[in-house]
């Protein structure tokens, strides 16, 4: 390839303890513009490369309360203002009857504001991303552990950063370009 | 099967389910756990036994697609129902077929608040099941109406008419409950799905697969920042689906409760139609997880413990519903009510006393032989109870439909109910859907949830200091 | 087929030059006009190419009959080929003046429906009716209030001969061995046999028709005879009153018309009669005084009612004692009680188990001299009836409850069994070699010792001239399609003797013709129409100038004021040697009856009397052999077992139908099905009980045996459980009870008071429209039910199913029996729908099909319905209906012309109920508002209610404190049924209360 920038370094581990306590290393050392890639979710990687607050649960709550006053203002627009009929003698705002739909209307948004949120903060869909470019990557998804230190870290040096990942527990450390 | 604690693994493993049979047999790694899994799909080939099944329930289905074209030619009409007995089979159907689609929710959602480890080689396809079992029960609904290509009037939108839905009839509920629950599930089960998905983009060799499975995965690649998040908007999935996998049956319930028949007005339906639809849930999770295990050699992962709490909860389950039974008979006596008393009565000695009665054997009495140790850990033996309890769930939704309706409260209005052969053509084609269903999805997507069960894996903890130390 | 409709098959068919196209066919009628309009159609029936035309398609269709689909697409093409030809004929009226009933509008406004009085001749006696006309439509039957036979009341003929009018499967054209004749081509191809008649002084022709009253056609057929002395004219009725004139014969020593008057009534004993059923003559005034003497509020005045009855009736299930004897017993009872009452000793001993009974009733008649009746009923032998007029006598009935007069019926002396019998034997000898047959069907109704067929076969020349091409027209050579009532000009007499006339509300819709016209050609050879032949008659019977006034005001009115047959004071000589009793029958008896639907089975064609239940069992669509619960056990039979029948080595297949109150050691059999050509609704249902039946004992006979086959033979009853289960449903009381707790209804059950509710409840500021129906005083002759069916255009929908619970009445009839299977109780309940201001129906409907209406209508929206059927499982009523399949008719063109154009008619998948006949209400309101007032009370009335011969139905507006229907709900007997649910009916009953001789409470 002509002329690839570059996007970071990237270290391999084999096991958690290994990533973690690299992670904790680098975040002392000053590295902020940092990733680490698991198989599985493991609550310490964030922790330690400080991605600690996630807004989901506030998008979450949004969508919810949004349904649930959407699902019972629709129904008590409908039958006392838009439609309003005599049905059974009932009154026109019959509001214990509609409580079943506001309650499922909450949990829908809510649910969907979940997911949603936390796609678009994950930035997905996402088909291309660098870190690809890694031969190894693949194994991320299957049995291995990687931190990737990025160029665009204001610490980042090429050199420096290669060293001091080779000094943790890496079984191996490669650059990745974009 | 005591685990004498030596080994690392099974030191693990006691930390997780103190004193218990293993969930996943030692000897596992994160290397294994995937190749497995993945290899089912990837590498495995298809088997003539798999192609005969999916065969015979595809025909199945295509009995089901040609009953609903006379159906939708001729009316209603080529059924049993009739006046007094206005509902039949559709809506015995409908019940059954949502209450089997609690399970899958069930085990993900809630069990996943409880910390329940085990659940996690079963939830994926209970989630799986859930789907298509609501995807079957939604069928019912639409094609009972008398004019199907109108059951958009359901929906609430702005037509040119300006007349809108009537918010107060439990069908109008059944609407929202039915299909917030479908999204929520698909949305749940879609979210697990995805690291998975990512799993078998890396190690799928078929380029089409590759690619598919690329797509889907939508670019995951596992950081710990979406790690975060991913956990997060599961969490609170499971904190949403929980209440709403409560409320669903409990909603279906007030199409009866909310009514002022004899026999469908009561108090007690909520519960015990919650209850009922978790018997029967995981009744069908075994009748899947029991051949699955088999057939596809992953005992190791849906171990016998599997087998022994999924029988518990129908145990429990069961006697709840026993409860409620017995609670219908009280109120019946108890209120003093003619009408209700007649109802029970026609129940236990109408002319449909029979269905009620098998009723009774199959979801009360025969389920109690669960109580025993030796039959929680025999496949064959809880197949079977499996199997009956799920007749049985299904004769409780005809008992309470079809012999409430039948006799109420004008004697000049009684009248019989009889299933034609296009009530059962559809019941049939309902199966059919559901277990082609099935047959795809353990062949297209990982059956076990890869990454959740890494987690049960002792390599996937941290050692005490790397965690301890800050 | 109607040769106009074979140019509409025409147009089906490739063109060829030298074939007659539909345009060409079109073209020749768009130039015809007014009354040779008609000629052109004939002429055009003449012309070659036409009836290659005809032979060209015959076969073609011939074939299409046989499968109900394509049956379906064949009147779709005859529905075509109507419009195109123009003779969409329903919108046209008759050439003729008529005259429209003055008290509603009477110039023609589009959409505003007109009502012209007529009657409705059923055998020998007329009813006056009212007949709605929309755009010259027929479409709805009612009573005529003026007349003395109708009172404003109708019977289920009535209301359903309107159907039988538009039939499709009436004949539409006349054949000569099966090939069509145009009616100038009848008459021509008749004139030479005629003219050899002539010769022979008609020493050949014979005419049979059935009975008459017609004043007209009487004087016609004199003229006939006139003409042609050595002519004889037979008249045969299947279900005839020989007996009553026989009757009277030993009583008086001459046939008499007996007429009752129940209003003067107090104790009444009927021997086996059915005076309040359909068909009876005088219904309508019998039932509207009985009911009226019944209402428990006359206290002590209560009339009370003994029945003496074989079969079981809904007269009976009235009565407040009944004594279930065979038919053959009741003579002797007869006679037993005229010896007991001293009238007469003619031996006769009281049984045992009758003793009680008889000695209460005895006392009773005894202290009510004057105000007592006793009625014998028609298929009572002559014996019964004699001793009947003999204790009327006795008791000072006659003058008072009873009265006597010249019979309607001008041909009584000789019986019409006798007049059947009379004409076989001519035949048979040969003496007959023109025989003409008006509509009458003595092929398939003659009694089964009559071999009419084979007597009719050796007639040389014969003529049937009737509405069906039925099974005696299928025997003749000539077919000549006649004409309903309400398409032809005539004249009846009703059971009083009152001259009605019969005006057509549209001509001939398949260009048929009237009895009398052929009879006029048969004696002048010329070809008056009707309407003249009826004026030029009643000309020579009016004296004085002012004809023309006499006529119109007669036609107006429907009848002729004051021509009732005067009465004759005439005493019953018990003396006279009665006939020595008939023995009791021997054996299992079979007792033969007219059908409660469809009479002798001439209306067997008819959808709405077909699955009409029959008023005592329920069952429709079918003639089940009832039998008592005893005897059926003593045979080890069940209901819907299949039985074999045989009587004198005549045998008949049928299912049983076990009916409580029926007497034992005895089965009851209706007459009227087993039609082979009634049409496609009417044919090969039931089991013809013509077969089994002999002239000598036409109503009743012995020694019948019973054998099952073994078979299930399914009936289909829309009210399969007649039992109360305890529940506070019909809510009924002995007078004394009443008497003591007028309140008695509301101590059945806890009704939650009405403030008793935690919502605003809605103001009804309007109109707030209730009904009460009176349990007291509906005898369950279901005329209501098909009356609402005429109204509101509801489906027909076939035995199979009403089999599996899918009858579309919006109003029922409820039977309930209470008490023992021997003797039970009977209650009729009308239910249709409560309107219930809390309706559970409307909360349940999650399309907003089912609302309430601001005048507290439940109102049901059709074209919003999506079909849940949630609502109907949420009615405790259960009165909602259901289209499970497409029930009604898009395509048969005659029964659009019937529709009530401001009914809508429901399509598949739509759910219906009982509308209070909102139609109605808005008509008034509308006029109301025309004239700027109130709708008055009474200005509305529901179908059933108009049409309820015992005012049992009441409708009007709760807001109005002065209208009778507040009145009623004011009254105590007012309950709601099912109130106990807070549903607040709208509909309410009044509490039925029987009043029985404390004597025979215990």
């Amino acid at each position: 390839m002509t002329e690839s920038v570059l996007h970071g370094v990237v270290a391999e581990f084999i096991t958690p303890d290994e990533l973690v306590s690299a992670c904790k290393k680098a975040y002392a050392a000053g590295y902020r513009r940092m990733d680490a890639y698991t198989p599985f979710p493991l609550e310490e990687v964030a922790d330690a490369i400080g991605f600690e607050k996630t807004r989901v649960p506030l998008l979450t709550l949004a969508g919810g309360i949004l349904g649930g006053l959407s699902g019972f203002f629709l129904q008590y627009w409908v039958h006392t203002s838009a439609y309003p009929v005599n049905v059974g003698g009932r009154p026109l705002n019959s509001w214990p009857s509609f409580v079943i739909i506001t309650f499922e209307m909450t949990i829908l948004f809510a649910g969907i504001a979940a997911v949603v949120g936390m796609l678009t903060l994950n930035g997905l869909p996402q088909p291309y991303h660098p870190i690809f470019n890694h031969p190894r990557f693949t194994a991320a998804s299957r049995d291995r552990f990687f931190l990737c230190i990025e160029a665009a870290d204001p610490k980042f040096d090429l050199e420096q950063t290669t060293h001091f990942l080779e000094a943790t527990d890496a079984v191996d450390v490669a650059e990745v370009t974009d | 099967m005591e685990q004498a604690p030596e080994t690392k693994a099974s030191a693990t493993l006691e930390r997780l389910l103190p004193g218990q049979a293993p969930v996943l047999t030692p000897g596992h790694t994160l290397e294994t756990i995937t190749d497995k899994i993945v290899s089912i799909v990837l590498r495995r080939p298809v088997t003539l036994g798999w192609l005969g099944g999916f065969a015979f329930f595809f025909g199945l289905l295509n009995l089901m697609l040609f009953a609903m074209a006379y159906l939708f030619y001729r009316g209603v009409g080529i059924w049993g129902i009739n006046i007094p007995v206005g509902w039949g089979f559709a809506i015995v159907n409908f019940v059954w077929w949502v209450g089997i689609g609690h399970a899958g929710t069930l085990i993900s959602a809630i069990l996943l608040l409880l910390k329940q480890g085990w659940r996690n080689s079963i939830n994926r396809f209970a989630e799986a099941m859930t789907l298509f079992a609501v995807a079957c029960a939604g069928v019912f609904p639409l094609i009972h109406t008398g004019r199907p290509w109108l059951a958009y009037w359901l929906f609430p939108y702005p037509n040119t008419m300006g007349v809108w839905p009537q918010f107060r009839s439990p069908l109008l509920w059944d609407v929202f409950a039915v299909s917030t629950y479908a999204t929520i599930s698909a949305l749940f089960w879609f979210v697990g799905l995805i690291p998975d998905l990512a799993t078998f983009r890396d190690t799928a060799t078929n380029p089409v697969a590759k690619t598919i499975y690329g797509l889907l995965a939508m670019g995951w690649r596992g950081s710990a920042r979406h790690w975060k998040r991913y956990e997060s908007a599961y969490i609170l999935l499971a904190g949403l689906a929980t209440p709403l996998v409560l409320s669903v049956h409990t909603v279906v319930s007030f199409d009866f409760a909310i009514s002022i028949l004899p026999g469908w007005h009561t108090t007690v339906f909520p519960p015990y139609f919650v209850a009922g639809a978790i018997y029967s849930g995981f009744a069908m999770v075994l009748v899947l997880a029991i051949p699955i295990r088999r057939f596809y050699g992953v005992q190791d992962m849906m171990t016998l413990r599997h087998l022994d709490n999924a029988a518990k909860v129908m145990l429990g389950t069961g006697l709840i519903v026993a409860y409620g039974y017995t609670m219908e008979a009280f109120y019946a006596y108890y209120s003093g009510n003619a009408y209700e008393l007649f109802m029970f009565k026609n129940r236990l000695l109408g002319p449909m006393a029979w269905s009620y009665w098998c009723l009774i054997l199959f979801n009360i009495l025969i389920p109690q032989v669960l109580w025993i140790r030796k039959v929680r850990l025999n496949p064959a033996m809880l197949f079977v109870t499996s199997l009956v309890i799920l007749l049985g769930m299904w004769l409780e939704r005809f008992v309470i439909v079809v012999t409430s309706l039948h006799r109420d409260f004008l004697p000049s209005s009684w009248g019989m109910y009889v299933a034609t052969r296009w009530d059962y053509a559809v019941f049939a084609g309902t199966l059919g859907l559901f277990f082609s269903a099935m047959f795809l999805f353990v062949r297209l997507m990982p059956m076990i949830t890869i990454f959740e069960m890494r987690l049960l894996l002792p390599q996937a903890k941290l050692s005490e200091e790397v965690a301890a130390h800050d | 087929m109607d040769n106009v409709q074979k140019t509409g098959i025409g147009d089906v068919c490739p063109s060829k030059k030298d074939k007659l196209e539909l345009s060409e066919v079109r073209e020749r009628l768009s130039e015809a006009r007014g009354p040779q309009y008609w000629r052109t159609l004939d002429e055009l029936a003449q012309t070659p190419e036409f009836a290659e035309m005809l032979h060209r398609e015959f076969p073609k269709h011939a074939s299409e009959w046989t499968d109900k689909s394509s049956r379906r697409d064949f009147m779709k093409i005859m529905g075509a080929s109507m419009a195109l030809a123009g003779l969409s004929a329903c919108t046209k009226q008759p050439l003729e003046p008529i005259v429209p009933y003055v008290k509603q509008p009477n110039n023609q406004l589009l959409g505003k429906p007109l009502f012209y009085a007529t009657a409705m001749p059923l055998g020998v006696y007329g009813t006056g009716l009212l007949v709605e006309s929309h755009e010259g439509r027929p479409t709805k039957i009612e009573g005529n209030p003026q007349h003395p036979s109708s009172l404003g009341g109708t019977d289920v003929f009535n209301q359903a001969s309107v159907l039988t009018m538009y039939d499709p499967d009436r004949s539409q054209v006349n054949t000569y061995l099966g090939e069509t004749r145009s009616w100038p081509e009848v008459l021509s191809s008749l004139r030479g046999s005629i003219e050899a008649e002539k010769a022979k002084q008609g020493v050949g022709l014979r005419v049979l028709s059935g009975a008459t009253s017609s004043p007209s056609f009487v004087a016609q057929m004199q003229q006939l005879l006139k003409t042609y002395p050595q002519v004889k004219w037979y008249q045969w009725e299947a279900v005839n009153r020989d007996n009553v004139y026989a009757g009277a014969e030993l009583a008086f020593g001459q046939p008499l018309e007996t007429t009752y008057d129940f209003s003067k009534a107090k104790v009444v004993l009927s021997l086996d009669a059915d005076f309040l059923s359909s068909g009876f003559p005088g219904f309508h005034k019998y039932t509207r005084e009985f009911s009226r003497r019944r209402r428990p509020e006359l206290k002590e005045e209560m009339l009370r009612f003994y029945a003496v009855e074989s079969a079981p009736t809904n007269t009976a299930a009235k009565a407040d004692h009944r004594l279930h004897l065979k038919a053959s017993e009741v003579e002797a009872f007869a006679r037993a009680l005229a010896s007991a009452l001293g009238v007469a000793q003619v031996g006769g001993e009281f049984k045992e188990d009758q003793k009680k009974f008889a000695s209460a009733l005895v006392k009773d008649l005894q202290a009510n001299r004057g105000t007592a009746l006793v009625l014998a009923g028609d298929a009572q032998t002559p014996a019964t009836h004699a001793l009947a007029h003999a204790i009327n006598g006795a008791l000072g009935a006659a003058g008072k409850t009873v009265s006597y007069s010249e019979p309607v019926d001008p041909f009584a002396a000789t019986s019409k069994v006798e007049q059947l019998r009379q004409l076989t034997a001519e035949m048979n000898s040969g003496k007959v070699d023109m025989l003409v047959v008006l509509n009458t069907n003595p092929v398939y109704d003659a009694p089964a010792d009559i071999d009419f067929l084979s007597a009719l076969n050796k007639v040389g020349l014969r003529i049937h001239l009737g509405l069906y091409q039925d099974e005696t027209a299928k025997y003749c050579h000539w077919h000549l399609s006649g004409t309903h009532y309400l398409e032809q000009w005539g004249d009846t007499r009703s059971f009083d003797g009152t001259v009605s006339f019969i005006q057509p509300l549209i001509s001939p819709l398949y260009s048929g013709h009237s009895e009398s016209e052929l009879i006029e050609f048969l004696t002048n050879e010329d070809e008056a129409t009707s309407y003249a032949l009826t004026q030029r008659y009643w000309q020579s019977q009016h004296s004085g100038a002012d004809f023309k006034s006499w006529w119109d005001r007669s036609l107006h009115d429907g009848f002729v004021a004051g021509s009732a047959s005067p009465a004759k004071p005439v005493t019953a000589s018990a003396k006279t040697a009665l006939p020595a009793i008939t023995a009791a029958a021997s054996g299992l008896e079979i007792i033969f009856r007219r059908d409660a639907t469809i009479f002798d089975g001439r209306f067997a064609n008819n959808g709405w009397l077909q699955e009409t239940p029959k008023p005592m069992n329920q069952v429709c669509w079918d003639n089940p052999v009832l039998m008592s619960v005893a005897t059926a056990k003593r045979l080890n039979l069940k209901s819907e077992d299949e039985v074999e029948l045989e009587l004198n080595g005549r045998k008949v297949k049928a299912a049983l139908w076990l009916t409580p109150g029926h007497p034992d050691d005895a089965i009851t059999v209706t007459l009227g099905y087993g039609r082979e050509k009634a049409g496609r609704v009417g044919s090969g249902i039931g089991f013809s009980a013509y077969k089994l039946r002999a002239s000598n004992a036409l109503w009743n006979a012995g020694g019948v045996r019973v054998r099952a086959t073994g078979e299930h033979y399914g009936l289909a009853s829309p009210q399969g459980h007649q039992m109360m289960e305890g529940r506070a449903i019909v809510r009924a009381a002995t007078l004394e009870e009443f008497i003591k707790t007028p309140g008695f209804a509301h101590e059945m059950v806890e009704a939650p008071p009405p403030g008793l509710t935690m919502y605003q409840p809605y103001e009804y500021k309007e109109h707030k429209w209730g009904m009460a129906i009176d349990l007291n005083s509906c005898v369950g002759c279901k005329t209501c039910t098909v009356a609402c069916q005429a109204e509101n255009n509801i489906a027909v929908v076939g035995k199979d199913q009403v089999k599996r619970g899918r009858h579309m009445n919006w109003l029922r009839i409820d039977n309930y029996h209470e008490g023992s299977p021997e003797n039970p109780n009977t209650y009729f309940q009308p239910v249709p729908c409560m309107q219930c201001e809390n309706a559970p129906c409307e909360v349940v409907c999650p399309v907003t099909a089912t609302v309430h209406s601001s005048e507290g209508l439940n109102d049901m929206v059709y074209n919003r319905c999506v079909g849940t059927r949630y609502c109907s499982n949420n009615c405790p009523y259960k009165v909602r209906r259901f289209n499970f399949l497409l029930f009604s008719d898009f395509d048969t063109p005659q029964l659009k012309f019937q529709r009530n154009p401001e009914v809508s008619v429901r399509s598949r998948g739509v759910m219906e109920k009982c509308t209070y006949c909102i139609q109605r209400i808005t008509h008034a309101r509308i006029d109301a508002e025309e004239e700027n007032r109130k709708v008055r009370d009474g200005e509305v009335m529901t179908a059933c209610q108009q049409a309820c011969p015992a005012e049992a139905i009441v409708f009007g507006d709760l807001n109005d404190s002065g209208s009778r229907v507040s009145k009623l709900k004011a009254s105590q007997r007012n309950y709601g049924l099912l109130e106990e649910l807070n549903t607040r009916p709208r509909t309410t009953y009044l509490a039925a209360v029987r009043n029985p001789n404390p004597e025979l409470e215990s």
